[in-house]
Order: structure tokens, then C-alpha cells, then sequence
């Protein structure tokens, strides 16, 4: 049987055209697979009050909504595991809607099922042509943590103070650094440091509660926001230090951290370099 | 010290049908009138969550809603406290609806002319506008992990009552698995009865929540009513596993330690018990299976001082056990119940249980079966439909010589509900709804079966 390579090759092309829009209307969580037009209608009963029929973060109640809801057109978002700038992966997004967001009206969303998360995410990207153009960032490398020592606790302290987090987040993580009023994000709405110093045992981060999600938030930044990435200043070993003397600083929350420091006869957060 | 006895059951006769009769319709009305369902748009205010968030079709919960109740209607955000709020937030909502309504009973006894006595049956249907009841419900958090509700409700021109009132102590030790709630609450029927669509005459309960046999004395109204006590209860993050324990005074949740009806007599306690568990299919949605059991004790007579009630005596048992499934393929779901119960013998006879002479020759505690089955079909969330076929069976009489089916139920129900308005700051609801209801051997003069139809178009208002 004769090929026709023309006719063959046609075909796909014409298929290829047709399909590529479905495909980016798709998200892929583990073995799920999100569909937009599923996603839509899950959107308009949960998401649009908030984030818009448009997703520009305008629905009804947005004027009432502190922080603003998201704009996904601008497809611009806090938690990722991707470098600065980029787009995050379906993961992170799926991962956001799972966690939801303290201190915002962004709700944890983990009782619907993952499938219906799964949809939301391929529906939120339908909003900003920047999916359509760009691929998701590769996320970071996270190395194995390693173990809390009175010397990385230290040595994070000092890292606190040499990269001036203090500026923001207050010699004591208390929000209250000097420039702590002044901040605003990209939508030029006021934004506040985190409080770690009010963190309880249950407390959380925007993007997430571990140790780990505390140094991806800090090496990719919170785009969006004032909180830049470290990826390009700090060593991932330093990293992990600077997350061990961040601990510290929760002196409400049971940690290694916390115990390594009683252990030494220090108080978590007053610890001082070569104390 | 006297003891006053309660009335035996005798041989059934025509008056007494008339009364079952007359009980039946009037446990109708009473139940429609003090039937509030419950859906707050006063929460949709304070998160600005639209009511489809937490409502299938309000007042259905959905997953997300579940949750949110589980977790003491809280978001879990650190901005539950009402000190996050703007103070001019009110955690207050109102429900009222006004209806056009029929109501029609096809065997009705009617009097003689100048008698009170029926001698006749026949068809007796009445229609018009009408109002329902109204709610003034306020609930929400005092502090974080510390949650309440207040719910004040009347009819036209009665009293109100608190259809609930408690506060639940949410997270103990930092464990979703630990609440204590303290008060008069709706039991944790995951099914419930509160949340559901059905608000007419006929189709505006479930009877499986509500039924006792004909002649029996119980002073439980079922377990579609709230009650007063103290419920432990747990859940896991998302609320698919759920669990929930409950002690209660054996009052049927009326105030003032009323046992059977008569205030300041209350001395045992009745206990409920519910498990469920949900599970995820790809693709369908979250599916839920439970089991229940409610036991308890209810007087069978009272001593009185100088005629004057003081305290409830002769307590037998009775329970309400069963199963429950909540199906979901997408947007159609399906809920099953299933229910068995049984009175104690001298509750279903109605007899002093120190007068064991009156029980009828052959008596025995009455046993019956029960269930549903209810489907939701939601086309979007402004516009849901829903059906419901249910019956209660009696399978075995407290008294040998009543009728086989007296007081069995076969009733269904459908109707559809369309949102216009469906904001996070209010609800409305057009309601359309035509139910019929089948009571057992309950016409008073020919002891055939009764039907009861109402027809129901209204608006509902939630604020």
C-alpha cells in the first residue's frame, strides 16, 4: 500500500490545529486530567463571586475582598514551585485551590474532589494568553534538608540580617520592619509582611506549612508581591539555614527549631550569632 | 401523692379514628410551620462566597458546605474571628415564604349538620395565599474555634420558639476529630431534613424522620427533630469521614426538662449515634455511605402533687436505627435512606406501664421499616430539580387487632427550585412543588386509606 506522505502529513497538521487549543484548555495533576469546560461550570458556582466571569479578579464582592482576589489574566501568582517570573506548574496551581490562602478569603478547597480541582485549574488558565505562549517554569531543585544545629541557626541569623529581612519583616518577624507600611504589590494594593512571630502550632505560610515550602517560597519570591527570590543570592545550604533561624522566630510553634535552641538555653527568638 | 395514668389505647373506634385523623393533619401543619430550612446567606456576606459555594441548591450542603459546617463555620483562614470583620457586618439572616398553596385530604369525616359528629367522608380541599413562618437565625463565630447558633423562629401571630440555640468549642487540641456542642441543635443527620428542598404541606418532612405509630404514645418525635444536649463529634480535613455522638435529655427538645409533653418532669436521657464516610470516584463525584442509631426512653406516665405533674415515670425504650447513601453521577444525585424502629410495647399501646392489666390481649411493641429514596438533578446552581418516593411501613402493630396497614405512609414528591438571584449577599428562590402522601387505614369512618396531596408555588426569601 502506497503512503501518501501529502494527504498523511495534511491531516496531522489540520489535526494539530484543531486539537492544540483543546490541549492547552487540559491540566495534568499526577494521573488527572482538568478540562476547561468542566472547569467553567465549577468556576461559576464557587470562584466567580471573587475572581470574575472575566478571572480579572473584579467578581461582585472583590471591592470587599482584603487582599484582592487574583487576577488570573495577569497570570501572575504568589505560590509556585517555578523560578520568579514564570508560569507555575498545574501542580502549584491545583496545590493553591487545595491549600487555599491565610489571612485571605481564599478558602481551603480540599473537600471537593480532585478532579473537580483538577478542571478549575485547566479553566483559570484559559484566562491570560500568557498560557498559550509560554510553558510553565521547571520547578526548583529542593535538596534533602539538613539537620537543625545551633550553628545553622546562627548562620541563618546572620543571613537574616545580612539580606536586611529585618527590613520588612521586623528584627523580631513580627511584620513591623521599617519598610513594612510603605509595601504595596503589583495591583498598588497595600500588602503586610508575614507575622511569624504571631504564628500558633497550626499556623501556616501563604504557600503552604513546612519546611520545605518555606525555602521554595523564598528562593522563587512571592511574584506579585515585595518578597523577591533568593534563588540567585543564597546557596541552598544557606537557604536551609535561613529557614532554620525563620523557625526561631515562632516561638509559639513546637519545632526542632525551637527545641535546639531551648536546648541551648537560648530564647527562640532573641537567639544571636555566637550566642 | 397521686399517680395519674395515661389513657390505654383501647379498641379502635370511630372517634378515636377521627382524632388519629385530625392528629395527623395537624402534625402536618405543625411541621410545616416549624419546619425552617437552613441556608445563611449571612456567611455568603461575611466570605463572599456566592450560596452555590457551600449549597447544591441552597438549602442543600454541598461538599465544600459540609466542610464548612463540620469546621464550625469557619473557613479556616485566621479570619473566622468576628474581630476580622468589618463592624458592620451582621451575622443575621431572615427567611420567609410567601406561597400561593392547595392543600387536599380525599377522606375527611364531616360532621352532620348541627352535630360534632361525622357521618360522612368526602373530599375537603382548600387553596389561597400564604405565608410561612419566619427565621431569625444568627450564627457564626464568637472567637476562633468557638462557634454558635441562635434561631428564633415563628408562625403568624404564635410564639417564637428557638429551633436551635447552641455553642460548639471547634479543634479541641488542635484536632478537627474533636468538637463538643453544647445546646438544642439539629442532630448530625448528614440526610438532613433542615437542608433539604421540599417545603409543602404534604412533601415539607421526611416521615421516616418523624413517624410513630398510631396509638403510641412516645413522646420522641423523631429524628428530625432537634434536641437538647451535649454532641461530640469529628471529622477529617475535607469531612469525608465524619462521626458524631450525642447524649440528650429525653425531651424531644423542648426547654424546661419536658418529658412527653409535660414541663419540669424530664429524667433520662436518650443517646444518637452517626458515622459516614465519603469516598471519591474519578469522574462522579464524592460519594457517602453512614449508619445511625438513635436510642432512647420516653415516659409512660407521671406523678403528680396536688394534680400538678412533677415528674416523668415508667420510661421504655425505643430506637431508631438504620443506613444512609448519598450517590452522585456529576450534576444527578441520589440520596438513600433506610430506617427500622421500634417502641417499647406499653409506648405503642399507650399504657401506664404500671398498669400492665390495660395492654390490649396480644400487645407487643410495634416495629416498622422505612426509607426514601431522593434524587437532585442540578442543571446549573440556579436551577435544580428533585424527586423523592418514600414510604413507612409498620410490620408489626403494637395492638394484634389493628388493621395490617394502619398508619403506613406512601408518599413522593416533586418539584423544582430556580434560582434568579443567587448572590453572596442574598438568595431567592421560585419554588414549585406537588407532593402526595398515602396514610394507611386512616379514613375515620371507612378505615381505608387516606391520600393527601398539596400543590405549592412560592418565592423564597433568603436574607
Amino acid at each position: 500500500m502506497k503512503v501518501n506522505w501529502k494527504q498523511w502529513l495534511g491531516s496531522l497538521a489540520i489535526t494539530m490545529v484543531f486539537t492544540s487549543p483543546i490541549l492547552a484548555e487540559e491540566s495534568h495533576v499526577g494521573n488527572l486530567t482538568g478540562r476547561a469546560a468542566e472547569g467553567k461550570k465549577e468556576y461559576r458556582r464557587y470562584c466567580v463571586g471573587c475572581h470574575g466571569p472575566l478571572g480579572d479578579g473584579n467578581g461582585d464582592n472583590a471591592p470587599w475582598v482584603d487582599p484582592r482576589p487574583r487576577d488570573f489574566v495577569a497570570a501572575t501568582f504568589k505560590c509556585r514551585s517555578t523560578p520568579t517570573g514564570t508560569l507555575p506548574t498545574d501542580q502549584d496551581l491545583f496545590n493553591a485551590i487545595t491549600r487555599g490562602f491565610t489571612n485571605s478569603n481564599m478558602p481551603h478547597w480540599d473537600p471537593l474532589p480532585a478532579q473537580t480541582r483538577a478542571d478549575l485549574v485547566a479553566y483559570i488558565k484559559t484566562f491570560s494568553p500568557r498560557w498559550q505562549s509560554e510553558k510553565a517554569g521547571e520547578p526548583i531543585k529542593i535538596p534533602a534538608e539538613p539537620a537543625v544545629t545551633s550553628q545553622s541557626i546562627e548562620h541563618g541569623h546572620e543571613l537574616f540580617q545580612k539580606m536586611e529581612c529585618w527590613k520588612c519583616h521586623g528584627q523580631q518577624g513580627r511584620g513591623d520592619g521599617p519598610s513594612a507600611a510603605t509595601l504595596t504589590d503589583s495591583k498598588d494594593q497595600p500588602i503586610r509582611p508575614y507575622n511569624f512571630a504571631d504564628a500558633g502550632n497550626d499556623s501556616r505560610f501563604k504557600c503552604g506549612s513546612s519546611n520545605e515550602d518555606l525555602y521554595r517560597i523564598f528562593m522563587t519570591g512571592l511574584d506579585g508581591t515585595p518578597m523577591p527570590s533568593f534563588a540567585d543570592v543564597i546557596q541552598p545550604n544557606d537557604a536551609w539555614d535561613l529557614v532554620h533561624y525563620l523557625r526561631t522566630l515562632q516561638p509559639k510553634r513546637r519545632s526542632k527549631e525551637n527545641d535546639v535552641v531551648k536546648g541551648g538555653g537560648g530564647k527562640p527568638s532573641t537567639a544571636k550569632p555566637g550566642s | 401523692m397521686n399517680v395519674r395514668m395515661m389513657q390505654p389505647d383501647g379498641v379502635e373506634s370511630r372517634n378515636r379514628r377521627v382524632r388519629l385523623g385530625s392528629l395527623m393533619l395537624l402534625l402536618i401543619v405543625f411541621l410545616v410551620a416549624s419546619q425552617p430550612s437552613y441556608a445563611i446567606p449571612a456567611f455568603a456576606r461575611k466570605y463572599g462566597l456566592p450560596c452555590s459555594a457551600c449549597h447544591i441548591g441552597w438549602p442543600i450542603l454541598n461538599n465544600f458546605g459540609l466542610a464548612f459546617k463540620d469546621n464550625g463555620y469557619q473557613l479556616g483562614n485566621d479570619k473566622d474571628s468576628p474581630i476580622y470583620q468589618n463592624p458592620s457586618y451582621w451575622p443575621i439572616t431572615f427567611r420567609v415564604t410567601p406561597q400561593w398553596h392547595l392543600e387536599n385530604t380525599n377522606k375527611v369525616g364531616i360532621d352532620a349538620p348541627g352535630t360534632t359528629t361525622p357521618t360522612t367522608e368526602q373530599s375537603v380541599t382548600v387553596h389561597g395565599f400564604d405565608l410561612s413562618g419566619l427565621d431569625i437565625w444568627t450564627a457564626g463565630t464568637l472567637y476562633k474555634n468557638i462557634s454558635f447558633s441562635v434561631l428564633p423562629s415563628m408562625g403568624e401571630g404564635s410564639t417564637f420558639h428557638f429551633e436551635n440555640a447552641w455553642v460548639r468549642f471547634d479543634n479541641l487540641l488542635n484536632s478537627p476529630w474533636l468538637n463538643v456542642k453544647v445546646g438544642k441543635f439539629e442532630l448530625d443527620n448528614l440526610l438532613s431534613e433542615k437542608r433539604f428542598l421540599t417545603l409543602s404541606s404534604v412533601g415539607g418532612f421526611w416521615y421516616n424522620y418523624h413517624f410513630t405509630p398510631q396509638g403510641d404514645s412516645n413522646g420522641f418525635g423523631g429524628i428530625g427533630d432537634n434536641q437538647i444536649g451535649v454532641e461530640l463529634s469529628g471529622h477529617n480535613s475535607n469531612s469525608y469521614s465524619r462521626y458524631s455522638i450525642a447524649l440528650l435529655s429525653s425531651v424531644d427538645g423542648a426547654p424546661g426538662l419536658s418529658s412527653g409533653g409535660q414541663g419540669g418532669t424530664a429524667r433520662t436521657y436518650d443517646v444518637n449515634v452517626n458515622v459516614n464516610q465519603g469516598f471519591p470516584i474519578k469522574g462522579l463525584g464524592v460519594q457517602r455511605i453512614g449508619a445511625y442509631a438513635y436510642v432512647g426512653r420516653s415516659p409512660t406516665y407521671f406523678l403528680t402533687s396536688g394534680g400538678t405533674v412533677v415528674e416523668a415515670k415508667g420510661s421504655k425504650s425505643f430506637s431508631r436505627v438504620g443506613a444512609f447513601g448519598w450517590w452522585f453521577i456529576k450534576s444527578f444525585d441520589v440520596e438513600t435512606f433506610y430506617m427500622h424502629g421500634q417502641d417499647n410495647a406499653y409506648l405503642g399501646n399507650g399504657v401506664p406501664s404500671n398498669r400492665p392489666d390495660l395492654l390490649p390481649a396480644g400487645a407487643v411493641g410495634p416495629t416498622w421499616n422505612g426509607g426514601f429514596v431522593e434524587a437532585h438533578y442540578t442543571v446549573n446552581p440556579q436551577l435544580i430539580f428533585t424527586g423523592r418516593y418514600e414510604l413507612v411501613h409498620v410490620s408489626r402493630q403494637a395492638n394484634p387487632s389493628n388493621l395490617p396497614n394502619l398508619g403506613n405512609v406512601d408518599s413522593f414528591t416533586i418539584g423544582y427550585r430556580w434560582y434568579p438571584i443567587m448572590l453572596s449577599r442574598a438568595g431567592l428562590a421560585f419554588h414549585n412543588e406537588y407532593a402526595q402522601a398515602k396514610m394507611g387505614n386512616l379514613a375515620p369512618l371507612t378505615q381505608t386509606d387516606v391520600i393527601n396531596r398539596s400543590v405549592m408555588l412560592g418565592f423564597d426569601f433568603d436574607y
